[in-house]
């Protein structure tokens, strides 16, 4: 008796169990991106239910990952450390396709690819990360994005980023540019500017960076700021929106940005531009004005198109920042939701948690975390839980922080990666 | 528990069993433990699976009341009542 027929058997006995089993065991899942979203949640589908055929489609035949570049600017990690490929996740039983998907039809429910034959599906998870929202900042375009790298997609704009630095001149100065909320990393600036200066006291002491901010307020803030009134004292300064941080375009034949109040000249610029979810998710309908996706809290289904599911950077995900973190812990949500739905039964309420570890230098690493819910249909902070590291900890909590940040990296891209 | 049992007395595929259960059972919050801990991670972030249930409670209770000292846990544990982190901790030691 073929394994098939035997739960056809059993499915007319209508256990519900078994009834599901039978469903699952015809449902095709496409995930377009393979990053940290995408990743885990296509091997998160195949270990809940075996029976599924879970279908990857990744345009890039390598993934490097953005958490530990900012390391990698600073010249503290070689660019190797964070290049990873879909080989595991094949080998996991999912089906790998490196192509770019270049439209969803969702009524037909297929997904076209580039010089691939099309796909159908049941069921779509879209986790295709952030864009750069260039005409968002006058003046900025890839082509400027070779003058003035923004390095918040890593590689070739992560070793551009760091070949710059390596190449000014002590007595330089460095000028960053964050933007307002909902951007990939909220607390990255904040790291990257740290570990710059990092570089600058270390190497060329008489250098200067300047942050010039969208923002009053930003991620961990207390515990950066008191960083670097310790570490970096007169060599990193942070403009905040109230004081003119803003910048509202961006001139790189002069190198020089542009705020409300003034006109900064810069020997290297690193600009981060506004951002909206990658641009498959506008093409399949799911992406709102805001550029960025509504979900579901519960299930992740879009609340525009309810066949196709958000992760990751493109979802807005309520209190929920867009890390690497977040993305993994909602792919698992979403792969347990999937299941449940192709079975015919409901998903129960989840909850859901995020970590982001950053280093403020060699040895000296701050954590926040946030446990969340959904309340009237939004991700919500669960009040007493979370929070960031205590601004009074020892010199040695500081260190083990830093070391639970690299312990962290090595879990989160084994478990998305293999 | 007692469906499982049923289901393996009709001599259901193993395999595809337990697969189906880790998806369905994982109560609210446990699937996102293995964002640090996947016996991957090393240098102090340790394996949480396949452990005894209530050393794990105990181990989660005490991060809560500060007994054991803790960077992150003490943080993340207070996302969760106590049968909540006694679910999380059955689940956790029932997983490879
Ligand atoms: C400097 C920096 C530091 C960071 N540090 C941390 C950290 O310490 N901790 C943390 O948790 N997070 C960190 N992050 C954030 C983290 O990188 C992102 O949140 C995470 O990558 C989001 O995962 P994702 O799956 O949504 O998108 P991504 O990881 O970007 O994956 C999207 C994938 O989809 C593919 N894709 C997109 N469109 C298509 C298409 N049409 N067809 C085929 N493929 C497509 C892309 O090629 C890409 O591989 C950092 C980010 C930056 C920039």
């Amino acid at each position: 008796m073929s394994v098939v027929t035997r739960r056809a058997t059993l499915g007319a006995l209508a256990m519900p169990f078994v009834a599901r089993a039978a469903h699952a065991a015809t449902g095709r899942v496409v995930v377009i991106g393979g990053g940290f979203g995408g990743a885990s949640v296509a091997r998160a589908l195949h270990a809940g239910a075996p029976s599924l055929q879970v279908t990857l489609v990744e345009a890039q035949s390598t993934y490097i990952a953005c958490p530990f570049s900012n390391h990698v600017i600073a010249g503290l990690r070689p660019i190797e450390a964070q290049i990873f490929d879909l080989s595991g996740v094949g080998r996991a039983g999912v089906t790998v396709v490196q192509a770019m998907a270049t439209g969803v039809d969702p009524v037909a429910k297929t997904v076209s690819l580039q010089g691939r034959p099309t796909l159908s599906y049941d069921r779509l998870v879209l986790s295709p990360g952030v864009d750069l929202n260039d005409a968002a900042l006058p003046g900025y375009s890839e082509a400027a994005a070779q003058i003035m790298p923004h390095a918040w997609k890593a590689g070739a704009q992560t070793l551009l980023l760091r070949a710059q630095l390596e190449a000014m001149p002590d007595g330089g100065v460095v000028v960053m540019s964050a933007p307002a909320n909902p951007y990939r990393c909220p607390p990255g600036p904040y790291e990257r500017a740290s570990l710059i200066a990092h570089y600058l006291k270390t190497r060329k002491p008489r250098s200067k960076l300047i942050l010039l901010d969208a923002k009053d307020a930003f991620s961990k803030q207390k515990l950066f700021q008191q960083a670097w009134a310790a570490l970096y004292p007169g060599l990193l300064e942070w403009v905040s929106l109230s004081d003119g941080g803003k910048v509202t375009s961006v001139d790189p034949a002069n190198m020089t940005l542009t705020t409300d109040f003034n006109v900064q000249k810069a020997d290297v610029a690193n600009v981060i531009p506004p951002q909206r979810a990658g641009a498959i998710a506008a093409l399949a309908g799911v992406a709102d004005r805001s550029g960025w996706c509504p979900v579901d809290p519960i299930t992740f289904a879009s609340k525009l198109q309810p066949d196709i599911h958000v992760i990751g950077d493109a979802a807005i995900a309520g209190a929920m920042p867009k890390s690497a973190f977040a993305a993994n812990a909602q792919a698992k949500v979403c792969a347990a939701a999937i299941i449940r739905a192709l079975d015919g039964a409901t998903p129960g309420e989840p909850r859901l948690l995020n970590t982001c570890y950053s280093l403020v230098a060699p040895g000296y690493g701050i954590s926040v975390a946030g446990v969340y819910r959904p309340v009237a249909g939004v991700l919500t902070d669960i009040d007493g839980a979370g929070g960031s590291s205590p601004l009074d900890a020892p010199p040695d909590m500081r260190a083990a922080e830093a070391g639970y940040g690299e312990a962290w990296f090595r879990a989160i891209t084994a478990e998305a990666f293999g | 528990m007692r469906l499982a049992l049923f289901l393996t007395g009709l001599v259901l595929p193993g395999l595809f069993l337990p697969g189906l259960c880790w998806a369905m059972e994982a109560p609210p919050g446990a699937s996102s433990c293995s964002g640090c801990h996947t016996g991957a991670s090393g240098a102090g972030m340790v394996s949480i699976t396949g452990r005894d249930s209530s050393e794990l409670t105990a181990t989660m209770e005490a991060f809560r009341s500060g007994a054991r000292p803790a960077t992150l846990m003490n943080r993340l544990v207070r996302g969760f009542d106590p049968d909540e982190v006694k679910a999380i901790a059955a689940w956790l030691a029932v997983q490879k």
